[in-house]
């Protein structure tokens, strides 16, 4: 089949499965328990496309093929068209949106198993599929924007999944407020290009957009990284990601860990060109994404809850990707964002299958009359679950490795490509590059620390929940465990496209090749002084080093000792700890400077606008219309004969301006 | 002194200004309808008439259609005047103004 | 001379039908009025040589029609309309309407006067009215809307018998 069929098929068919998912169960209510029926489907429409796009890529000659299926709107010399673009940058994406989708969409056959809202999870799950994909392969900046938009919808509904809980469509009610800040800032930043280049095509942007004005350019990609904190979760709109754990856990790895929280960083990939003339504001990315890195992963130390932790360590983690963006390196953002989508998905999944073990262990708790309230998440009540979930730990353990930086895992491929090119970007005088390396050391020790405390918490040690002796959880079925398994392998071979430079020279880095040389749609900062093969080496070992001190750091204070070593720490750190543990009061800061003034104030000042002005417009809008009416409604003499007096008059008219006019 | 097209078309125009104000001017819906189907004669007069002088037989099949189609108007109507008959036991238009303000 | 005198006959006995109509204040008296304008136009269809759509003519409008209306007259037992008080300011404003209308269709005829053409030779034209010619245009080129029509005469059948059906009121 030729390949605009195909990209068709691609995009339809997760759209498909929503429709059959969502639209046929609400007036068949008989489907919505058929789980089989239901499961099969939706993940059958998101590993159907991943095979599309493993065929595509397999097929894929290095020239972008852009398929143009009609035009959305036209004005005057202004058209969009729903155009989709399959090139290597895109391609890549589609393989880890369907691929990792098509695993979650399996995990979740098991996960939501007996839930009432299942069809209605899938639904949502495969309708995100169709925005993501929107989003990943569109050819022009509005295709994005209505993905993006799309994805953001489907996480608002998912992470309020379980809506009945007020806490949970308040998260859900948090994420899509403050996405709608960043996404105010790219809809201006789409005005400008509207303005200045008059096209949203990204070929035309990416040709035209650094031939802007200075200024213009700066203000252009400042928006953008806006509009990318938003989705991204970076400071200073990073605070409803960990909300969103709220969500089903399958929806916190496909959406919160995957892929929609990476579609900023796509986003400034896909128009790195423009990027690149603005290196002031590539200096401001960069140092946001330090600070959100450091500013995550010192939360995520503190926290108890397990998905907690993860939404952090997700946050420190995209704020590394911004720094790869922020210096240039957009191709290494984007191999993270491939090699997190592994290990952080198999994490997730790794603590739902936790969660769904502990949950029978609350229910049975309850069941025996116990009255033990236990929550599921907390790892406090957890320990030891390495006998009881095999599976589970052994792929945990690697995910966690993985984000660690350990070497030769995939998480140390990329992550020491962000730190290389934020030295090298430093060396070739970028300042915020060597403040962004600083702090990517200080939280590459963090993270290994964070991560290596959720696993001894969680996995080993002795088991800490109520009536230990009698109770455990058991290993999830096998719908759970495959993903698992596959992610879990992935996170480890994953790294092994991007072979760091020091060996062949960097022949060896293929997605370096494939994305950014050639052919490839993604630009990189170029550098004038390559850093010699020796400082190379010696920046690998070093973070090699931080990593695995990271980590046994972490064995050392968790794997006895358990929670005594958090309370140790906090006597240690004091103050510090409490402001991590608080989260750095970053919500209660909104609260008191954002919502307590908008709320406040519009209660004031808005409420006579709205009794008066408001109401009046609407009453006057009744009362002329009445009054109108109270004249014309005479003609109404309900006689046919006046009626037929009415229409030989206009005849008479007609015809007399025919004959005269 | 010839027959022309002219004559027909001047006595369908008196045909159909007279079924014009049968229309307008009278109560009876029964008369109403009688002066709509007059009216359509006067229209089938002039496009017989056209249809002869060009010898083109186009208009006389639109003559059978209307025909056939007044027919089905003058069921339908009196059917109409039949049930309107029944429940309001008039056939004065001025007194059947269900639609009034 | 023929054909003038019997053009005059027909188009007098046709105003005349239709005045008649217009103005008897029985309904039965307006329908065999009309039944004489009826009769009239198919005389003025002959004059044209059109005899098919004469014929038709009397078997539809004065055969069956008409039949209907006078059915429907002796059916609902109709009175005369007892006569308006006063003179309605509608009427006026009709019969002005009216005179309009036929200022304009006047002035259309008058003003083609010239332009017309003239008719056919009599031989053709009676071709061309010939039952023969118009079946075969009816059933060939014009088959499909025959159909339709045969669809909408059933329709209006079914509806009709709907319609006055004691219980539908």
């Amino acid at each position: 089949m030729e390949t605009d069929s195909l990209v068709r098929l691609l995009l339809l068919l997760p759209l498909a499965g929503a429709v059959f998912n969502g639209i046929l169960p609400l007036f068949i209510p008989s489907l919505r328990h058929r789980e089989t029926l239901i499961g099969t489907v939706g993940t059958a429409v998101v590993a159907v496309p991943f095979l599309i796009a493993a065929y595509l890529f397999a097929g894929f000659h290095g020239e972008a093929h852009v398929a143009n299926f009609y035009t959305w709107m036209a004005a005057g010399d202004f058209s969009v068209s729903f155009a989709y673009r399959v090139d290597q940058l895109s391609l890549l994406m589609t393989l880890v949106v369907t691929g990792v989708g098509a695993l979650i969409h399996l995990y979740s056959v098991g996960y939501m198993h007996g839930d009432p809202g299942f069809w209605r999870f899938f639904a949502y799950l495969n309708l995100f599929v169709f925005a993501m994909l929107n989003l990943v392969l569109g050819d022009n900046l509005l295709v994005l924007f209505l993905g993006w938009e799309g994805v953001g919808l489907c996480s608002y509904l998912l992470i309020g999944f379980w809506y009945t809980d007020l806490k949970n469509s308040a998260a859900g009610n948090k994420a899509f407020i403050m996405n709608r800040v960043g996404d105010f800032a790219f809809l201006l930043a789409m005005f400008i290009f509207v303005k200045e280049i008059g096209s949203l095509d990204f070929a035309r942007v990416i040709a035209e957009g650094p031939t802007m004005d200075q200024s213009t350019i700066n203000w252009a990609v400042l928006l953008l990284f806006i509009g990318a904190t938003g989705k991204s979760a970076q400071i200073p709109l990073f605070t409803w990601l960990p909300d969103a754990m709220a969500g089903p856990t399958p929806v916190s790895a496909l959406i919160h860990a995957a892929t929609m929280v990476t579609s900023g960083l796509y986003m400034l990939a896909r128009l790195s060109p423009v990027v690149l003339a603005a290196p002031a504001i590539m200096n401001v990315i960069a140092i946001v994404g330090a600070l959100t890195a450091i500013v995550a992963a010192t939360i995520a130390i503190t926290q108890n809850d397990i998905k907690k932790v993860l939404a952090y360590s997700t946050v420190s983690q995209l704020g590394y990707m911004f720094v790869a963006s922020g210096v240039g390196a957009f191709f290494v953002a984007i191999f993270h964002v491939m090699t997190h989508a592994f290990f952080k998905g198999c994490l997730f999944l790794g603590s739902g299958s936790v969660i769904h073990g502990m949950h029978h262990v609350e229910h049975e708790l309850h069941k025996d009359g116990h009255g033990h309230h236990l929550d599921p998440q907390d790892m406090r009540t957890m320990g030891g679950l390495k006998k009881y979930m095999p599976s589970t730990q052994k792929t945990f353990l690697l995910a966690t490795l993985a984000i660690s930086g350990i070497p030769l895992l995939s998480g140390f491929f990329s992550k020491d490509e962000i730190l290389f090119k934020a030295f090298e970007a430093g060396t070739t005088g970028m300042s915020a590059a060597w403040f962004a390396w600083v702090v990517g050391l200080v939280t590459a020790f963090l993270t290994a620390v964070y991560m290596a405390r959720a696993y001894y918490l969680t996995f080993e040690g002795t088991p800490r929940w109520p009536h230990a002796d009698k109770l455990h959880p058991h290993e999830s079925p096998w719908t759970i465990t495959t993903p698992l398994w596959v992610l879990g392998i992935l996170s480890v071979v994953g790294g092994y496209v991007g072979i760091p430079a020091v060996i062949g020279h960097g022949e060896y880095n293929l997605i370096h090749h494939f994305l950014a040389g050639g052919h490839g749609p993604v630009a990189e900062r170029a550098v004038e002084a390559h850093v010699s093969l020796g400082t190379e080496w010696g920046l690998i070992v070093l973070g090699s080093l931080v990593a695995i001190v990271g980590f046994w750091t972490g064995r050392r204070l968790y794997l006895k000792d358990g929670l005594a070593s958090d309370a140790a720490l906090a006597s240690r750190f004091g103050g510090a700890w409490k402001l991590w543990q608080g989260k750095y009061f970053v919500d209660e800061l909104y609260e008191k400077i954002v919502v307590r003034p908008v709320i406040g104030g519009a209660e004031k000042a808005f409420a006579p606008f709205d009794k008066y002005v408001v109401d009046g417009m609407v009453n006057a809008v009744g009362y002329v219309t009445r009054a109108i009416s109270y004249v014309l409604r005479y003609l109404q003499t309900g006689l046919v004969q006046s009626y037929a007096v009415a229409i030989v008059f206009g005849v008479l008219l007609v015809v007399g301006m025919m004959l005269f006019g | 002194m010839e027959v022309t097209l002219n004559w027909y078309l001047t006595l369908a125009a008196v045909l159909f200004v007279i079924g014009v104000m049968g229309v307008l001017l009278r109560r009876n819906v029964i008369v109403i309808l009688m002066s709509v189907e007059l009216m359509l004669n006067a229209v089938n007069l002039t496009l017989v008439a056209f249809s002869q002088s060009m010898a083109d037989p186009a208009g006389q099949i639109l003559v059978f259609f209307v025909m056939s189609v007044a027919a089905a108007e003058a069921a339908v109507g009196l059917a109409i005047v039949i049930a309107i008959f029944r429940s309001r036991l008039t056939i004065d238009v001025t007194d059947i103004n269900l639609f009034r303000y | 001379m023929l054909g003038p005198i019997l053009f005059f006959v027909f188009a007098v006995a046709a105003i005349a039908g239709a005045l008649g109509m217009l103005i008897a204040r029985n309904p039965v008296t307006s329908a065999l009025w009309l039944i004489l304008t009826m009769f009239s136009v198919a005389g003025l269809y002959l004059t044209m040589n059109a005899s098919f759509i004469s014929v038709v003519q009397v078997l539809v409008y004065a055969g069956a029609i008409m039949v209907l209306f006078i059915f429907v007259i002796m059916l609902l037992n109709l009175a005369e309309l007892p006569k308006p008080e006063k003179m309605d300011w509608r009427r006026g404003i009709a019969f002005v309407l009216g005179v309009g209308v036929l200022a304009q269709l006047a002035y259309v005829v008058s003003a083609a006067l010239d332009v017309l053409p003239s008719p056919a030779a009599l031989e053709a034209a009676g071709q061309n009215g010939s039952a023969a010619n118009l079946a075969k245009e009816l059933f060939t080129r014009y088959a499909m809307p025959l159909e339709v029509i045969g669809v909408l005469l059933l329709v209006a059948t079914v509806g009709a018998v709907m319609i006055a059906k004691r219980r539908f009121v």
